[in-house]
């Protein structure tokens, strides 16, 4: 018999459908794989097995754990359940501990509650509980705070509460979205080695495709609220039947087609670059430094597309920022087009002219109170002569052609676009003054993977067509590996590997860059497209 | 926390310094000079120079103020002009009214904005809730000084259950001492504990939407236990800050109600000053007002460390 | 919204009344009429009378023109020096524009408003322009601070980032890209302040350091009539309440201000 059997599953919230006809099951020992975009339920799916939905939600069917009807029990019973037999792991492992509370203690809560031991006996099984999830008591001691562990340290500290019962169903809901690929790779081989030893049963919910199925011994995908296939992942993998598995499938591996060649001429020049931030000093002490950005140097050639790779606190973004001219330079320079970007503190328009930028959130790209039309034009600040009247309509419609939006979106306001159009109308506003250079922050993270491959696409056929330079700054390194010629791997400041972009993911140099290689999830031989 | 403390002692001193160099520049610009302000237009030559060597006026400015400083340090506040009796002793003697004055209406405004503010954050949008934000509502718009006229008709006048005015002091014994600072003290605290209520359940309400009650939830935690274990603590942050800004409300706000329930206080202290010109007074009793303002927000800060402990660490 | 309604309607029949006040009021407030003194409510005096005999409907009328227009021009002082102090603190975080302007904000906020106008009233006595510059002092911290934080919070956004790419200073970010997208939260303050406002102005006029006499205010009546209003009680009854219902009222706008304009709240309502 299944462990975990949802049977007919139907959600709402306030009247408005969120899961429609959800039937999924899951053995002891077992990994089940939810996968799908934001918005297709499978956050919810986990939540109605814990029965924590949101206020004014109400669910039909059935979750039966062990055979009894989660649905039907009383809240009373429920709490029993939660932490005894099923234990969960959230996304954001920065919130999702008390801050106020040592983390022995917050373990030790979830024994204390089931088991009623002492508090000497519940640090025992925190303390246990915390090696077991990799924390062990010499490092770690229990009287730490969340505040003073890094993310992957914290998710340790969720994991411990969840498995610290020892229940027979563990559900991770984007277990590694909000951490770093190598901090990833940890946590999801815990996990495997959690269910192996304790023969629980886990429900893994991602986005990303690789990470499950890396993980999981079936899966199951959702969109708009209705599971579209489920099956083995062998299986699913080869087969992938319905159009949306097909698209998702397809998007996870894609790679755009590019045509730009470099043609030699030096765009941007990096020299020895340093930044330092001042920490905040004590009474007498002496002020102390933080090297974010440690000498570092690089070209780019015009035409060229060059990935900057590295985790997050690398230092990646400071060194994007100095090259916009917003940080001041410690040591070295910074050269475009020949001329020096923040000679003296004050950046000259006619430099700046030479460059825009794409960031990260389609959300806060953008000031809400002003129409696009306003939005893409804000660069024409740079220019001398602005364009006027039927120039600047032409430029707005050349933009917004451009970036595959019609020219009567100009009127609109950001809020009526949705998170990928709005990526769109960033790459317009970067594109309006035809820069040599755009740097590329993290452009396609927020997104969902069919929409990020409609991004990335877009991107390459702009390159090829306008002749644009790219820098490419990314975490994640299929995107960085899909559009880049040569690719930069950052760690703590330094440059510790520049090479073609397919030479270094082939055969890396640094140890660094093999590991950071080898924990990024893959998609199994054979499966693309 | 050692260097945190230090820092935090050299910034109330240096702010406790700015104060009473404000309050004593006010006091310099004065039309004309202080001692003729004090005397009026039709003083005596002869009162006047006496007053004003009694005053220091003929030395500099920067000599006055460290003399009234280095006083107030010695506990020398000077002499009152119109009551000739040493200033320290009249504050002291006030003190014992308005501090036990503020004291309870702090009290009674956390006792009763405390499980208001959490009644009705754990029963979000019952009657209870709506009842609770209704009265508050109201209790926030009413002015204070004429809730404590209607109060001294109701009870004292009507019912006769307190005294309408004057302090019986405290020698009578503690309950007499209370019983006629009762109804000031309910007047003072109304307005604010309304606003501590509605910032307590608003508070309470960010903290159980925040993740980690959600996991204290998926660990088998009860709605109950959460909002007791993990919501309180950190809902409390806030609450501290505004118990803290209340704290100076309560102050000004006993100047007003000590002239409804003609309490010998601080408040009508200074009013009586006011009206005989009595500077020397007034600026030692704002002074010490406003340190009581700064040291109650010092030692608030210094209780975000007891609750947080992100801010006990290396800074 | 219904809160917002409630509210709307109660500050603008007081703010109407003070209006109309400028131009007519039922009786002469100047003129002593014993003969009709410390009447209760009828077709006349539809509030009675106090207890000089004087319409206590032309004096509240009167008397909300006080409380508004010190209310008011407080506020715009709060907000029209608080404003340039938080935007530039923000633009220039930890210069020592803001260092200056924080630690200003934090000797005023020592200084509660009473405190100030009872400083300002020994030095220059008292006044309704005095218990304007006390209770605008004390709002320019409020202003300043609230300001400097949500600026802050937007200093860090995507947009003023590509703003700076794109060439334009920190003023003109302040004035094009910052100001807007904090007038939603200035309009709440406002109107609290505002409120707030109303009842210093009265509790200042109680003590006597507010308007002074013939110019009529809420407080002044309530503190004339405390040794009568046992016997009259509309005497206390019609001056608090409109005290009470302009402060509520301005309440419920805020309130339901806020709930309009915070686009995560309407979001939820939909």
């Amino acid at each position: 018999m299944s462990l975990l059997q949802i049977e007919g599953l139907h959600m709402a919230i306030h009247g408005q459908p969120i899961l429609r006809d959800v039937s999924l099951s899951l053995a002891r020992g077992e990994v089940l794989g939810i996968i799908g975009e934001s918005g297709s339920g499978k956050s919810m799916t986990a939540f109605s097995v814990m029965r924590l939905l949101p206020r004014g939600a109400g669910c039909l069917g059935a979750v039966r754990l062990d055979g009894r009807d989660l649905l039907q029990l009383p809240e009373r019973q429920m709490n029993n359940i939660r932490g005894r037999m099923v234990g969960m792991i959230f996304q954001e492992p920065m919130t999702a501990l008390n801050p106020l509370k040592t983390i022995g203690d917050q373990v030790a809560e979830t024994v204390r509650l089931h088991e009623g031991l002492s508090r000497r006996a519940a640090w025992d099984r925190a303390r246990a509980a915390l090696a077991r999830a990799e924390l062990p008591e010499e490092s770690f001691p229990l009287t730490r705070y969340p505040h003073e562990l890094s993310g992957g340290q914290r998710q340790r500290v969720v994991i411990a509460m969840a498995i610290a019962c020892r229940p027979a169903l563990l559900i991770a809901d984007e277990p590694t979205t909000a951490l770093d690929v190598t901090t990833q790779a940890e946590i999801l081989n815990l996990l495997r080695r959690l269910v192996q030893e304790e023969g629980c049963g886990l429900m893994l919910i991602s986005h990303d495709l690789a990470v499950v199925a890396s993980m999981a011994d079936r899966i199951a995908i959702m969109r708009a609220g209705e599971v579209v296939e489920q099956g083995p992942t062998a299986e699913i993998l080869r087969q992938m039947q319905h159009p949306y598995s097909r698209a998702l499938r397809a998007a996870s591996a894609h790679a755009p087609e590019r045509g730009a060649v470099a043609t030699g001429e030096t765009l941007l020049n990096c020299d020895g670059v340093v930044r330092d931030y001042a920490l905040p000093r004590g009474l007498l002490a002496a002020p102390q430094h933080f090297r974010a950005v440690d000498g570092v140097s690089f070209t780019i050639k015009r035409g060229e597309s060059l990935g900057l790779v590295g985790e997050s606190g690398c230092g990646k973004s400071t060194l994007t920022r100095a090259i916009l001219g917003l940080e001041p330079l410690q040591a070295g320079r910074i050269e475009i087009s020949g001329q020096p970007i923040n000679a003296n503190g004050h950046v000259d328009p006619a430099i700046r002219k030479h460059m825009q930028v794409v960031f990260q959130d389609p959300y806060g790209s953008f000031n809400p109170r002003h129409r696009v039309e306003r939005l893409i034009c804000e660069p024409f600040h740079l220019w001398d002569d602005p364009p006027v009247g039927a120039a600047r309509d032409k430029a707005i419609a050349d933009a917004l052609e451009a970036v595959g939006l019609s020219v009567a979106d100009r009127h609109k306001f950001p809020h009526e676009f949705s998170g990928g159009q709005r990526q769109r109308i960033a790459i317009a506003r970067a594109l309006i003054t035809r820069p040599d250079l755009i740097i590329l922050d993290e452009a396609v993270s927020a997104l969902d993977v069919s929409v990020r491959a409609q991004v990335l696409g877009l991107l390459a056929d702009l390159q090829g067509r306008l002749g644009l330079t790219y820098l490419f700054i990314s975490h994640d390194l299929s995107v960085v590996r899909s559009i880049t010629d040569r690719v930069l791997v950052m760690k703590a400041g330094k440059i510790v590997e520049e090479g073609e972009t397919r030479a270094v993911f082939d055969a890396p140099a640094h140890p660094y860059t093999a590991q950071l290689i080898k924990a990024a999830p893959r998609l199994p031989e054979g499966v693309g497209g | 926390m050692g260097r945190f403390l230090i820092r935090r002692l050299l910034g109330l001193i240096v702010a406790l310094a700015v104060a009473s160099v404000v309050i004593f520049l006010c006091l310099e610009v004065v039309p004309g000079d202080p001692a003729a302000y004090m005397l009026g237009v039709n003083a005596r030559p002869d009162t006047l120079a006496a007053l004003r060597a009694e005053l220091g006026l003929d030395g500099s400015a920067v000599q006055r103020y460290f003399d009234w400083i280095g006083g107030m340090l010695r506990g020398d506040f000077g002499i009152s002009y119109t009551y000739r009796t040493p200033v320290s002793g009249m504050i002291v003697d006030r003190m014992w009214v308005s501090l036990p004055l503020a004291l309870y209406a702090l009290g009674l405004s956390v006792a009763i904005a405390f499980p208001a503010g959490i009644w009705a954050a754990s029963r979000r949008g019952s009657a209870a809730d709506l009842g609770v934000m209704g009265v508050t509502q109201l209790g926030v718009a009413v002015p204070n000084f004429w809730f404590a006229m209607l109060m001294v008709l109701l009870f004292a006048i009507k019912l006769r259950w307190f005294p309408s005015g004057g302090f019986a002091g405290w020698d009578e014994g503690l309950f007499a001492g209370l019983k006629s600072l009762t109804l000031p003290a309910i007047a003072l605290a109304l307005p604010q504990a309304s606003i501590l209520t509605r910032v307590m359940r608003s508070s309470l309400l960010d903290t159980l939407g925040e993740d980690y009650i959600r996991t204290a939830r998926a660990k088998g935690v009860s709605r109950r236990r959460a909002i007791w274990a993990h919501g309180l603590r950190n809902a409390l942050i806030p609450v501290l800050t505004i118990i803290g800004l209340q704290f100076s409300f309560l102050l000004a706000g006993a100047i007003i109600i000590e002239n409804v329930f003609y309490l010998p206080g601080l408040g009508r202290l200074v009013f009586q000053a006011i009206s005989s010109r009595d500077l020397i007074v007034v600026e030692s009793v704002v002074l010490l007002l406003v340190f009581a303002v700064i040291a109650v927000n010092f030692a608030v800060d210094m209780a975000y460390g007891l609750v947080d402990p992100r801010l006990r660490g290396r800074r | 919204m219904k809160g917002l309604w409630l509210g709307a309607i109660l500050v603008s029949v007081f703010v109407g009344a003070a209006l109309l006040s400028l131009v007519w009021v039922p009786y002469d407030i100047i003129q002593m009429n014993m003969a009709q003194r410390l009447q209760g409510p009828s077709w006349p005096h539809p509030l009675g009378t106090d207890h000089y005999g004087r319409d206590m409907l032309s004096m509240i009328m009167l008397g909300a023109r006080t409380s508004i227009a010190v209310a008011l021009v407080a506020v715009g002082i709060g907000m029209g020096l608080g404003v340039p102090l938080g935007l530039t603190a923000a633009a220039r975080r930890g210069g020592w524009i803001d260092e200056i302007v924080m630690r200003g904000n934090d000797l005023i906020f020592a200084f509660p408003s009473l405190l100030i106008a009872i400083l300002i009233t020994a030095i220059f006595g008292a006044s309704a322009v005095n218990a304007i510059i006390a209770i605008g002092i004390f709002n320019i911290p409020v202003f300043a601070r609230l300001v400097r934080g949500g600026a802050l919070s937007l200093w860090t956004r995507d947009y003023i980032l590509a703003a700076r790419v794109a060439g334009k200073g920190r003023a003109r970010i302040s004035i094009e890209h910052i100001l807007p997208n904090l007038t939603n939260l200035l309009i709440v303050q406002g109107t609290i302040q505002f409120s707030l406002g109303i009842l210093a102005e009265a509790g200042l006029s109680y003590v006597g350091l507010g308007a002074q006499p013939p110019v009529p205010s809420w407080g002044r009546m309530l503190a004339d009539t405390q040794t009568m209003y046992s016997i009259a009680l509309h005497l206390a009854l019609v001056p608090g309440l409109s005290i009470l219902l302009t402060v509520l009222g301005l309440n419920l706008m805020g309130d339901g201000l806020r709930d309009l304009l915070d686009p995560r709240v309407r979001r939820a309502a939909r």
